[in-house]
């Protein structure tokens, strides 16, 4: 490469890396069209993750990406799909992490079930204090020994 | 034991935590894997008179390589590809990602294209039902047209090496 060419590469790659920042901040248009269609996307896409910006939601999130995908999901809607016929097309594209709500299967038992778990572990251990502690209280008093301890503490005054 | 007890649990969090910490986050398992290719259809960019579907494959084993010119981690992958393209050891199709700007053409002009092909993908939708969820991922699909890997980020060779290049012998390439 010539040092001319690779210097317009270089002021090429320059030139592109502000306009692709730029180009993933388009904010997310409001489809005043339909309010119905509207609303659903928006309380569905709450519960769906962006790719792109994983800890936004796909309703909040400024990517490009959620914007096609906002996209999309609204014009199936509007070819008559329902909530659950558009989520089974992006688990199929994107699998169960798009969901921010996982579906309850073997691999998720854990996840679910965890707390519960972690719970009962708790609840467990707490019991077995308890009863610990009762049965220290529970002890039989040694009438003997209880008069020594209460000469040695006479003593000692 | 019974004193150590707390130790060892807060060494397995430890490990969950590091194990978390090495993951990348960006490495979603894609649920095509052992699934058909979706079909589409679209221009090339070198002939928008012609066009590339994946049955114009069917009986190959073939890289889907989703790029675009505006993405800088595309050109990273890029003299890995070249290589590739050179070995003559699997086509390389070349989805043009999103490419609003149209600068894919002069581009591949300027550096050279590692591609047997460029189909045109302008509004993303192809990318979409493929599960693209940025550039640059690959796919490598069989001769029955299934998909058996996803690489998501750029090629590097090492990435070539350990990941495609075994795949590639399995499938008898």
């Amino acid at each position: 490469m010539s040092r001319i060419q690779s210097g317009l590469l270089a002021l090429l790659l320059a030139l592109s890396l502000p306009a692709a920042a730029v180009d993933t901040l388009i904010p997310a248009q409001p489809n005043a069209e339909d309010p119905v269609i509207e609303a659903r996307l928006i309380n569905l896409a709450d519960d769906l993750r962006c790719l792109v910006c994983q800890n936004e939601s796909l309703a909040g999130s400024h990517a490009e990406l959620a914007e096609d995908l906002r996209r999309e999901i609204r014009e199936q809607m509007k070819a008559g799909k329902n909530d659950q016929e558009v989520v089974a097309y992006l688990t199929e594209r994107y699998g169960d992490f798009v969901l921010y709500r996982p579906p309850f299967k073997p691999v998720t038992w854990l996840l679910w079930l965890g707390p519960v778990l972690f719970l009962g572990i708790g609840g467990g251990a707490w019991y077995m204090t308890l009863r610990r502690r009762r049965a220290v209280q529970d002890l039989p008093v040694d009438e003997k020994k209880l008069a020594a301890a209460a000469q040695l503490l006479e003593e000692n005054k | 034991m019974k004193r150590w007890l707390p130790l060892v649990l807060f060494l397995i969090l430890v490990g969950f935590f590091a194990k978390g910490l090495f993951l990348n986050p960006r490495e979603v398992p894609s649920p095509f894997i052992g699934r058909t290719a979706p079909a589409f259809t679209l221009p090339l960019v070198e002939d928008p008179s012609k066009t590339f579907s994946p049955a114009d494959l069917k009986g190959q084993v073939w890289v889907l390589n989703v790029w675009a010119p505006w993405c800088v981690s595309c050109r990273q992958e890029h003299p890995v590809l070249m290589q590739v393209a050179q070995s003559g050891r699997v086509p390389l199709v070349g989805l043009n990602w999103k490419d609003k700007q149209r600068e894919a053409r002069d581009l591949l002009a300027r550096t050279g294209s590692p591609y047997f092909a460029v189909p045109e993908d302008l509004d993303g939708k192809v990318g979409i039902n493929y599960g693209v969820t940025g550039t640059p991922e690959t796919y490598l699909i069989d001769q029955a047209g299934i998909v058996r890997m996803k690489h998501i980020g750029p090629i590097s060779p090492e990435v070539w090496q350990d990941k495609f290049d075994p795949k590639l012998k399995e499938l008898g390439v």
